[in-house]
Parts: C-alpha cells; sequence; structure tokens
C-alpha cells in the first residue's frame, strides 16, 4: 500500500475539486439514473426475501418483548446481577449499542465538517443505524430501574413527591446525554430525507404514496431561496452533532470514571471510549452495507474505496483502543496505588482472563490486517473482520463493567458473575428490534442521500460546463443577455 | 401567502403567478440567474435538485439568517440548564451529597452543554422551517407536470408576478433570450387541485399553455 495514495484518497489535500480523486460514483450515471437508482427500491414490489427476513426479525423482537414482560413481573432478580456485580450485561448492552450509533453521527457530521464527499453514499444508512442503536441501547437502563413505571423519575418533571433528581450524578447526566443525542440525531436524519421524500412524492404513481411522501416533505420545491437556509441548516447540525457525539461517550465513560472503583476510576476514559465507540460503530456500519449494497445492486455508489476508507478508519480506531488497552495498564502500574494494580493483573490472569484475551484479540490484532491494501479491499474478509470487531467491542465492555466489579475491596464479598437465560435472551432479542426498523427502514426510505450524491458529482458544478467537456450548443444559446465580465469575475472569485 | 375567502377572490379566477422555464444543466441555470438578476428581477427563483454552488452570490442573495436564530437558541439552552439545576438543586430541593456545594458549576456543566446543543438544534430546524415558510402543502408550481422534475434531473427558473417589472410578455422573452425551454405561465389556483391527488399524477393542469419549446 502507499501512503500517498491514501491521502489523497481521504481527501486530505482539501481542494474540493472532485476529478482529482477516484469517482465517488462509478458507472457515468446522469442525474436520473441516481434517483431511478435509489429511488427504485422503495417503489417497487416488496422482495419476496424481504418477508421472511422481517417475519424472523419481528419474532426475535417479540423475544425481548417477553423477556423484558418477565423481568416487569418478576423484578430485576431474573437477571444474573449479585452484590459486588450489580451492573452486568444491562450496562454492557447499552454501552455497546450507544457506541455502534456512534459512528452513523460521525459519518454524517463529522466527515460532513471535513468536507468528505465520500460520505454521501453512506450517511443516510449510516445515520439510520444510529437511531435504531440509541432506540435498542434505551431499553436496558429503562428496564434496569425495575420498576419501568416510575422510570419518568429520571426526568426533572414536577412530582406529588415534590422531589427532583440529583444533579450531582453522572447517571442523570447520562439520562440528558443520550435522549438529547437520539432527538438531535432525528432531527439530523430527517432534515437529511426532506429534499428525498420529495423526490419520492414527485414520482409517486398512487394517491396514498404521494401523500404521506408529499406530508414528510413538507412542500419541499428545491428552491434556491430554500437550499440557501437548509445548506446553513444542515452545517449548524453537523457543527452540534460533532461535539455532542464526543459529549454523549465521554457523559457514558463518567458513568464509570467518576466512580471510586478500581479500574473505572481513570481520567483516560473519555477519550477511550470515544474511540472505542467510532471503532465498534464503523465495524457495524461495514458489516450492514456489506450485506446491503450486495442485495440492492447499489456497488456503484456504495464502492469498495467507500468500504476501504472505513477500514482505514477502523484500522486508526482500532489502533487508538488498542493503544488505551496498553496505557491503562502503564497507569494502574505507574499509580503506585496496590488495588489499580490489583484491577489489572486480576483482568488479564484472574477468573475473565477469557473474556479479556478475546477483547485483546479481537480489537488490538483483527483489525491490524487492514494494513494490507489487499485485506481491505476484500470484501469477505472485512465482513469476518468487522464482526470479530463488534465482538470484542461487547466484550470490551464486559471486561471494564464486570472484571471491576467482582472483586471489591473486601474480598469477603468477592463472588462470580453469570447472566442468566434473561439476560441472554433480552441482547439477542435487542438485534430483533434493530433489524426489525432496519428492515422497513430499507423497504420504505430513499437508503442513499439522493441530493447529496447528486450534488458530489462532476456533472452537478455549474464549472463543468465552461470548457470543452459538456454539450456545447447550450453555451450557444446562453450568452447574449449574459455580459461576459461578470463570468470572469465569479470565476476568479470562485476559482 | 394568506388566502382570502372565496367570496372577495371572484375578479380573475386563476391570477397568474409567474413564468417558469427550464435549463439544461446546473451552468445554464446559474448564468440565467445571473441573466434575471441583471434585467433587474428579485422576486425569482431557481429550482434544483440539489443546491448549486454559486447560486446565493449570482443571485444576489446575503448570508442565511439562521446562525443568529441557533445562537440564541444556545444561550437559552445554557440559561434554562444552570437556572433549573441550581434552583432544583440549591433552592427547592437541597441535598447533602458527600458534603459537597449544594450548587456549583462545574458538575453542572455536562447537563447545561447537552441542552444548548438540544435547543441549537431545535432552533436550527424551526429556523429553517419558518425562514422558508414550510411546511407548504400548497404550491402553484405543483401544477405544472414538468415541474416534478424539480427533485429529479430539471433545473427550472421561475420570474414571480409579484415583482414590479413583471408582465408574462417580458419575462417569456428573457427566459427565451437566456436559453430557456419549455417556457409556461404558471397560474395561482390558490387551493390544492383534487385532480394532483388522484389517478397516476400526470393529469394536465387546468390552463397553463406552452408558450413556447426550443
Amino acid at each position: 500500500m502507499s501512503t500517498d495514495t491514501q491521502n489523497t484518497d481521504l481527501g486530505l489535500s482539501g481542494d474540493g475539486h472532485v476529478s482529482e480523486h477516484p469517482p465517488l460514483v462509478e458507472g457515468n450515471y446522469s442525474f436520473h439514473d441516481i434517483t431511478e437508482l435509489v429511488a427504485h427500491h422503495a417503489e417497487k414490489k416488496t422482495p419476496k426475501l424481504w418477508y421472511p427476513a422481517f417475519g424472523l426479525a419481528v419474532t426475535v423482537t417479540g423475544l425481548m418483548l417477553s423477556m423484558l414482560a418477565y423481568l416487569v413481573w418478576n423484578g430485576t432478580g431474573v437477571w444474573g446481577l449479585n452484590n459486588p456485580v450489580g451492573w452486568g450485561w444491562a450496562i454492557v448492552n447499552f454501552v455497546f449499542w450507544v457506541g455502534i450509533g456512534h459512528a452513523g453521527t460521525l459519518i454524517s457530521a463529522i466527515l460532513f465538517l471535513f468536507r468528505q464527499k465520500w460520505r454521501t453514499s453512506i450517511n443516510r444508512t449510516a445515520e439510520a443505524m444510529t437511531i435504531f442503536a440509541v432506540v435498542c441501547a434505551l431499553v436496558f437502563p429503562t428496564f434496569h430501574v425495575g420498576r419501568v413505571w416510575a422510570v419518568y423519575w429520571m426526568l426533572p418533571l414536577p412530582n406529588q413527591m415534590l422531589m427532583w433528581p440529583q444533579f450531582k450524578s453522572p447517571l442523570l447526566w447520562d439520562v440528558f446525554a443520550v435522549s438529547i443525542y437520539g432527538t438531535v440525531s432525528i432531527l439530523f436524519w430527517y432534515v437529511g430525507l426532506i429534499p428525498d421524500w420529495a423526490t419520492l412524492r414527485d414520482r409517486a404513481t398512487n394517491v396514498w404514496r404521494r401523500r404521506i411522501y408529499g406530508v414528510l416533505a413538507m412542500g419541499w420545491t428545491g428552491a434556491n431561496r430554500h437550499w440557501r437556509h437548509y445548506e446553513r441548516a444542515y452545517m449548524i447540525l453537523a457543527g452540534l452533532a460533532t461535539p455532542l457525539v464526543l459529549s454523549v461517550h465521554s457523559v457514558v465513560s463518567f458513568d464509570f470514571a467518576v466512580s471510586i472503583v478500581p479500574g473505572w476510576h481513570t481520567t483516560i476514559f473519555p477519550p477511550y471510549f470515544v474511540a472505542g465507540a467510532i471503532f465498534s460503530g464503523f465495524a457495524m456500519v461495514v458489516t450492514l452495507l456489506v450485506v446491503a449494497r450486495k442485495i440492492y445492486n447499489l456497488e456503484d455508489l456504495i464502492t469498495i474505496n467507500h468500504l476501504e476508507k472505513m477500514n482505514i478508519i477502523i484500522l486508526l480506531t482500532g489502533s487508538l483502543v488498542g493503544f488505551a488497552y496498553i496505557t491503562e495498564f502503564f497507569i494502574a502500574w505507574y499509580s503506585g496505588v496496590i488495588y489499580e494494580q490489583y484491577a489489572f493483573v486480576n483482568r488479564a490472569t484472574g477468573p475473565y482472563a477469557w473474556a479479556y484475551w478475546i477483547m485483546m484479540t479481537c480489537n488490538l490484532v483483527a483489525p491490524q490486517l487492514f494494513w494490507f491494501k489487499k485485506i481491505r479491499r476484500n470484501i469477505l474478509v472485512m465482513f469476518l473482520i468487522s464482526i470479530n470487531v463488534n465482538i470484542g467491542m461487547w466484550f470490551e465492555r464486559f471486561v471494564i463493567t464486570v472484571t471491576s466489579l467482582h472483586r471489591d475491596y473486601l474480598p469477603s464479598s468477592w463472588d462470580y458473575y453469570s447472566p442468566t437465560f434473561v439476560d441472554v435472551l433480552t441482547f439477542v432479542g435487542t438485534f430483533g428490534l434493530f433489524f426489525t426498523l432496519f428492515l422497513l427502514f430499507l423497504r420504505f426510505f430513499p437508503m442513499v442521500a439522493i441530493a447529496e450524491v447528486k450534488g458530489v458529482m462532476p456533472e452537478a458544478d455549474p464549472h463543468f460546463y465552461d470548457h470543452s467537456h459538456g454539450d456545447g450548443h447550450t453555451h450557444e444559446a446562453e450568452p447574449t443577455a449574459v455580459p461576459s465580465p461578470a463570468v470572469n469575475k465569479e470565476d476568479e472569485h470562485r476559482g | 401567502m394568506i388566502q382570502l375567502p372565496k367570496l372577495f377572490q371572484s375578479e380573475p379566477p386563476n391570477p397568474v403567478f409567474g413564468v417558469m422555464g427550464e435549463f439544461p444543466h446546473p451552468g445554464a441555470l446559474l448564468d440565467a440567474a445571473r441573466g434575471v438578476r441583471e434585467a433587474g428581477y428579485t422576486e425569482y427563483d431557481t429550482y434544483s435538485p440539489f443546491p448549486i454552488h454559486g447560486m446565493d452570490d449570482a443571485m444576489g442573495l446575503g448570508q442565511s439568517i439562521l446562525g443568529y436564530i441557533v445562537f440564541i437558541g444556545g444561550i437559552m439552552g445554557v440559561s434554562a440548564a444552570m437556572l433549573m439545576q441550581w434552583w432544583m438543586g440549591a433552592v427547592d430541593y437541597p441535598l447533602n451529597i458527600s458534603g459537597k456545594p449544594a450548587f456549583a458549576w462545574e458538575p453542572s456543566v455536562p447537563v447545561a452543554f447537552e441542552l444548548m446543543i438540544l435547543l441549537s438544534a431545535l432552533a436550527a430546524v424551526g429556523g429553517m422551517l419558518a425562514l422558508n415558510r414550510l411546511p407548504r402543502p400548497y404550491n402553484p408550481l405543483f401544477y405544472s407536470q414538468n415541474f416534478t422534475r424539480s427533485t429529479d434531473d430539471g433545473f427550472f427558473l421561475c420570474i414571480e408576478s409579484v415583482d414590479g417589472l413583471f408582465t408574462v410578455r417580458n419575462a417569456e422573452e428573457l427566459l427565451e433570450r437566456l436559453g430557456a425551454q419549455n417556457i409556461e405561465v404558471i397560474y395561482d389556483h390558490g387551493k390544492l387541485d383534487e385532480d394532483l391527488l388522484e389517478g397516476d399524477g400526470v393529469s394536465v393542469p387546468a390552463d397553463p399553455q406552452v408558450v413556447s419549446s426550443q
């Protein structure tokens, strides 16, 4: 592999000339072809395979709902929690799902601010993934409160007890962080969807489709006076979502870091959690897109170059996470605190050593294969590595949560924690919920941002038509009314 | 636009909304917008499936004021969060947590930050919709069958009749001179057309006459 190509691939040169990069859209499409290619999937008859897939996903969601009903009926005792380990799979799964969501915001917001135009073909799917992952994450804290009917106590609502939440607790910060993250993600997603709803509305052939998409599009016409405010709003939302996504996982890490439990009480947690979240999220995006682009024949829009760029980010963030693992160990030793030192030695050699080494292999070793260009561009291998990373990142949260708790300061209360079938099936069930929502998205939504993809095609640049390429005849028709000095001035200004 | 009751609206049943022409590509639309502006018109707009770079300059539009609205939203978010945490934690329901002060700014930062983001984001979306006068279910342009391509691959420019310089003939001539195709007069029917919502959606609108093509 060569670093030079990589840098230009990532657009680090920063000059916005699309032509210098490998094409973002392959296969010589016109604007209309792009509309057809994407809108077609939301308009055609439901593919046969969709029904069994959806049926399976709904069944698994039903499994989750029955497990939750069982828990509400009997109490949280049906989970495997015990006295030192008061936080088991529930928080592990919560952090896992929230982390997965973060890649969506990263792709939609941070890459937008960095003018990474390749994001346009994947951001819609990634944002959908964010929202669905946050929904799955919220299941766990909501039901972990035990008395789920009193869950509104977490919010600062006036109540008959004349009590308010306690704002010095990181758990309450988390309530704000995650619920606002979900809300802003939905707003961002919706704003991005408005022009594409309008496209579907204008193509609709039956009354109900036109009405429903018409209501969703809110009367969008593509007027430039609208695009002006729209683009500004989109940029501001990206600017807001960027610090938001960093703050959300930082606040999640405060749940641990603000306590005094050895293994949790470290200042490295916020950046380390954020890197881990992006790492796991990108792995999930790769897993989903490898399948979706194949089924939906979108290989020309979501190209191997897109996947390779995501693999580079997985490699980068995976190395950051691995570096954090090693730093944690070093700091534990360097601190001179015996409890801290014991917590880390126990992680690597104690009763949960198996989980620790699964985490190390999946997160630190496996992504390093992406140093090789051949592997970064191999669909099967990247699919396996991405699943591997998802497993590894789940184990990271398991290791952090459980190994730190199961041996606290008092040896008489040490215990071994294992989940019950309710823990396991609830977690499996959230995958059903995730895929139910994702399949609905694939069926009824424009799964690629149509307007944005058109906007990054070379033909979208008005100056594409200035020179020899393009159709010369149209030029002859215009110039009478357009005094050339103005054009030249504009060119200098733009160029 | 405020809709007058039917009673007072009897004069011209279908007042002209504007004259619209189509252009072959974004470059032509940009030049045309500049040409219309130089001809002195102010009430016109271009329509495209994606935002076109340089169009704001070509049309002489300044910066969007949305940033100021968002700024106000952000300030309100921070102040509301700080006031809430101080009043709830230090005034109405003080709790002694490990001897920490009832209110201090440091632990109040995360909630203040998150609420700042929330109110800014709501201001950004709400402000954008308000500035664009959306949602807008009725729009005279929806009567043009050709106009459905504005969200696909069509590039349009419409000079509106509210402009002081507007006459149908002048606008048509200007658009023709600028190289427009499929020039049509758009009428303001003033209501949602039931025909448009029924059948296959390609029903021919009541009166737009295609004045000239090519």
